[in-house]
């Protein structure tokens, strides 16, 4: 804990943010589902975006991908305002993202995976399997050693090696922004604690991380903040340094915003 | 290099039967294996079937064969593009009703239309109907993608409605007339005697197919050493090349050895001041144009479905279409190219049927849907999605079109075959299932 509370200090906030998304709003029919939500995040932060299942953490966080569109608020990305309406967008401004299901086609293998959307090409114009397969072995050489299975559709691997073609997904292309969406939820113990260390290597690189869970304790250790959601509003914003985990599970169910906390709009008044 | 052979080879011998090992190391489809398995079947039955009860074994004759690869090629042509539509988890009913009204509009535009303009015969007729028939299927093929992809009507409800839609159009183009007989350059495009390269020609096509074989099969193994991926061992390459330049050399003798009719050969005498020599003149038909435009329409949507960026996000759309989404394929537009591609392919399929009778009538290209489909489910097409090859869909085209003539042959009576071939497509899916289910 001492060495995840020296992070936290050297953590710059005075500079522009990363991101900042502001008073973002969407329904889904009569249901708002983000309703005036403000987060923001900065270099080299982790910010673990906390709530219960359907307190619209997903949601926020597929407007900042290009998913959905919004219906109000604005994006900020290192200070200028972004128009994100598409995942290409979100991709151009650097925001990647690895989704809880982690959307990968089950059919082809490894290399199209990874470049899916941004393939290498020949200098025909047409695909350079060969080489994006080279890239890829490198790649996962890098992120796991024990990956082999470069020629299998993707649906006959683990699920821990699906996840690191997912992350290698999206830290291959020169991230600055990365969205991880339940990054342990389908993993093993190992894994999870593969995934811990790998996070830790990319906030060192500058990489500003949104961690979204709904289990606290795969969140609380690796991030630097929490911002806590529920019935779409936010609750609060609080340094993980700053407040316990039980306040933490106060505020995700019950909407209670401790001392150490800044409350947002879904505070609870009473 | 040798290393990844020898392991590959010792480590099999110990386990692994010759058959087995022979499969692993040509890396041969094993579906293909049983596809082209079910074919021999196919033809030796009929065959066998009309020596014994008719008295007359019709099916393994060049003629029949001949006849054979040229009713393949319309609904070949078709398939490569139904196996696009299927990949993506869609479905195509109206491509025999559309290959219909396309049918039409070019019957039209060649007989009634372009004569008035350019004059009778113009060399121009023929260029310009064709143009006109691939972009009229095409642009109908946006509008069944548009209603599909941007108005979010399932594919099967648009092209159920297209398949009573375009019928009726083929009809009202013109009023339930047969327009005959069409332009006679387009009609060489059909095939028939004159619409054949000829015994040197079709020579020089299997020379250069067995050229193409070699070139892939030496570009193949280039890249495997040049990345350090492991190789076939080198007698699985020589095999693989010499049974494929085996089937070219088969396929020409057989093309070439079914001759002109004698009626053909004197009219073609009489027309070029040739003296027919004693004994009779002996003309090959050898490989027919409509099986030059199948073969060459296979080529380039093999190209397009393995080489090319659509051909990646087909396949990636069809695996998880949200994946495809998220990763910033715009499958909307992705959905409206493969169904306009889809509309092109049946307008080239038009040109090959209406060709190939020297007419346009409104009941062409009926049922040729399901025969399409059929190809492609036989060919590996599966309906869950992801998977797909433009070979096997073309080698499906050709098992659904030698069991339609094996039993026309044999002298079936249209009921009977209808209920054949409704059988086999339920069956081939059932075989599917149960191919999938054993494979992963």
């Amino acid at each position: 804990m001492t060495d995840t509370a020296t992070q936290v200090d050297a953590i710059d906030r005075s500079g522009t943010p990363l991101i900042e998304m502001k008073d973002i709003s969407i329904a889904f029919g009569g249901i708002k589902a983000v309703d005036h939500a403000s987060v923001d995040l900065y270099p080299g932060e982790v910010v673990g975006l906390l709530g219960h299942n359907g307190a619209g953490k997903s949601t926020l966080i597929k407007i900042l991908s290009g998913a959905y569109g919004r219906d109000t608020g604005q994006i900020f990305v290192r200070g200028e305002e972004a128009t994100i309406t598409n995942p290409r967008h979100a991709k151009d401004y650097g925001i990647e993202t690895i989704y809880q299901t982690l959307a990968l086609a089950d059919n082809v293998d490894a290399a199209a995976n990874l470049f899916l959307g941004r393939e290498l090409l020949t200098r025909w114009g047409t695909l350079d399997d060969a080489a994006m397969e080279d890239e890829t072995r490198r790649v996962m050489g890098r992120l796991n050693p024990n990956f082999k299975k470069f020629k299998e559709p993707v649906k006959l691997l683990s699920g821990g090696q699906r996840q690191s073609v997912a992350i290698a997904r999206a830290i291959h292309f020169n991230a600055r922004i990365l969205i991880m969406d339940e990054p342990t939820a389908a993993l093993g113990p190992q894994e999870t604690e593969q995934v811990g260390q790998l996070i830790k290597q990319l906030k060192k690189d500058g990489i500003g991380i949104f961690l979204i869970s709904h289990d606290i304790h795969d969140v609380f250790d690796l991030a630097d903040r929490v911002s806590v959601m529920k019935n779409g509003q936010v609750v609060g914003s609080a340094s993980t340094k700053d407040v316990t985990k039980d306040e933490v599970l106060g505020m995700i169910i019950l909407g209670k915003c401790p001392p150490g906390a800044t409350p947002g709009p879904g505070a609870s008044t009473d | 290099m040798s290393d990844n052979t020898l392991t590959t080879q010792s480590g099999a011998d110990q386990k692994e039967g010759p058959i087995v090992r022979f499969l692993r190391a040509t890396e041969v489809d094993t579906r293909m294996l049983g596809m082209v398995g079910a074919l021999l079947l196919i033809w030796i039955g009929f065959h066998l079937y009309g020596q014994i009860f008719n008295g007359f074994g019709a099916f393994l004759t060049s003629r029949n064969l001949w006849n054979l690869s040229v009713q393949t090629s319309s609904i070949a042509v078709m398939a490569t593009g139904m196996v696009l539509i299927i990949v993506t988890r869609h479905i195509d009913l109206s491509a025999g009703s559309l290959l219909g009204v396309t049918a039409m509009v070019m019957g039209v535009v060649q007989v009634w239309v372009l004569p008035e303009m350019l004059g009778l015969n113009n060399p121009m007729i023929w260029i310009i109907t064709v143009l006109v028939g691939i972009s009229f299927g095409a642009a109908i093929g946006a509008l069944h993608g548009f209603l599909i992809a941007y108005m979010g009507i399932p594919a099967f409800i648009v092209t159920l409605g297209g398949l009573l839609i375009w019928r009726g159009s083929a009809w009202w183009v013109a009023r339930g007339e047969t327009i005959a007989p069409v332009d006679s350059t387009f009609a060489l495009l059909g095939g028939g005697p004159f619409g054949t390269i000829g015994a040197t020609g079709s020579w020089i096509v299997g020379a250069l197919a067995i050229v193409g074989i070699a070139a892939l099969l030496l570009m193949g193994r280039r890249q495997r050493v040049r990345f350090g991926f492991p190789l076939r061992p080198v007698w699985a390459e020589w095999t693989l090349g010499l049974v494929g330049s085996g089937l070219i050399v088969a396929s020409v003798l057989v093309m070439n050895s079914y001759l002109w009719p004698k009626g053909v050969v004197r009219r073609y005498a009489e027309a070029n001041n040739i003296t027919v020599p004693e004994g009779g003149l002996e003309i090959s038909h050898g490989f027919a144009i409509p099986v030059l435009i199948a073969i060459t329409v296979g080529i380039f949507m093999t190209f397009l479905v393995t080489r090319t960026r659509f051909g990646r996000y087909v396949f990636a759309i069809g695996g998880n279409p949200e994946a495809a989404e998220l990763a910033g394929i715009n499958t909307k537009r992705m959905t409206l190219m493969i169904f306009s591609l889809m509309g092109g392919l049946v307008g080239i399929s038009a040109v090959i049927a209406s060709a190939r009778l020297n007419a346009a009538t409104n009941s062409l290209g009926q049922l040729d849907e399901l025969y399409v489909i059929a190809a492609a489910v036989i060919g590996g097409t599966s309906f869950a999605g992801g998977i797909g090859t433009i070979y096997g869909a073309m080698l499906g085209a050709l098992v659904m079109q030698s069991l339609q003539s094996g039993m026309v042959l044999v002298g079936f009576d249209s009921a009977v075959q209808q209920m054949v071939v409704g059988g086999v497509l339920i069956f081939a899916v059932w075989l599917d299932t149960i191919y999938r289910r054993n494979s992963v």
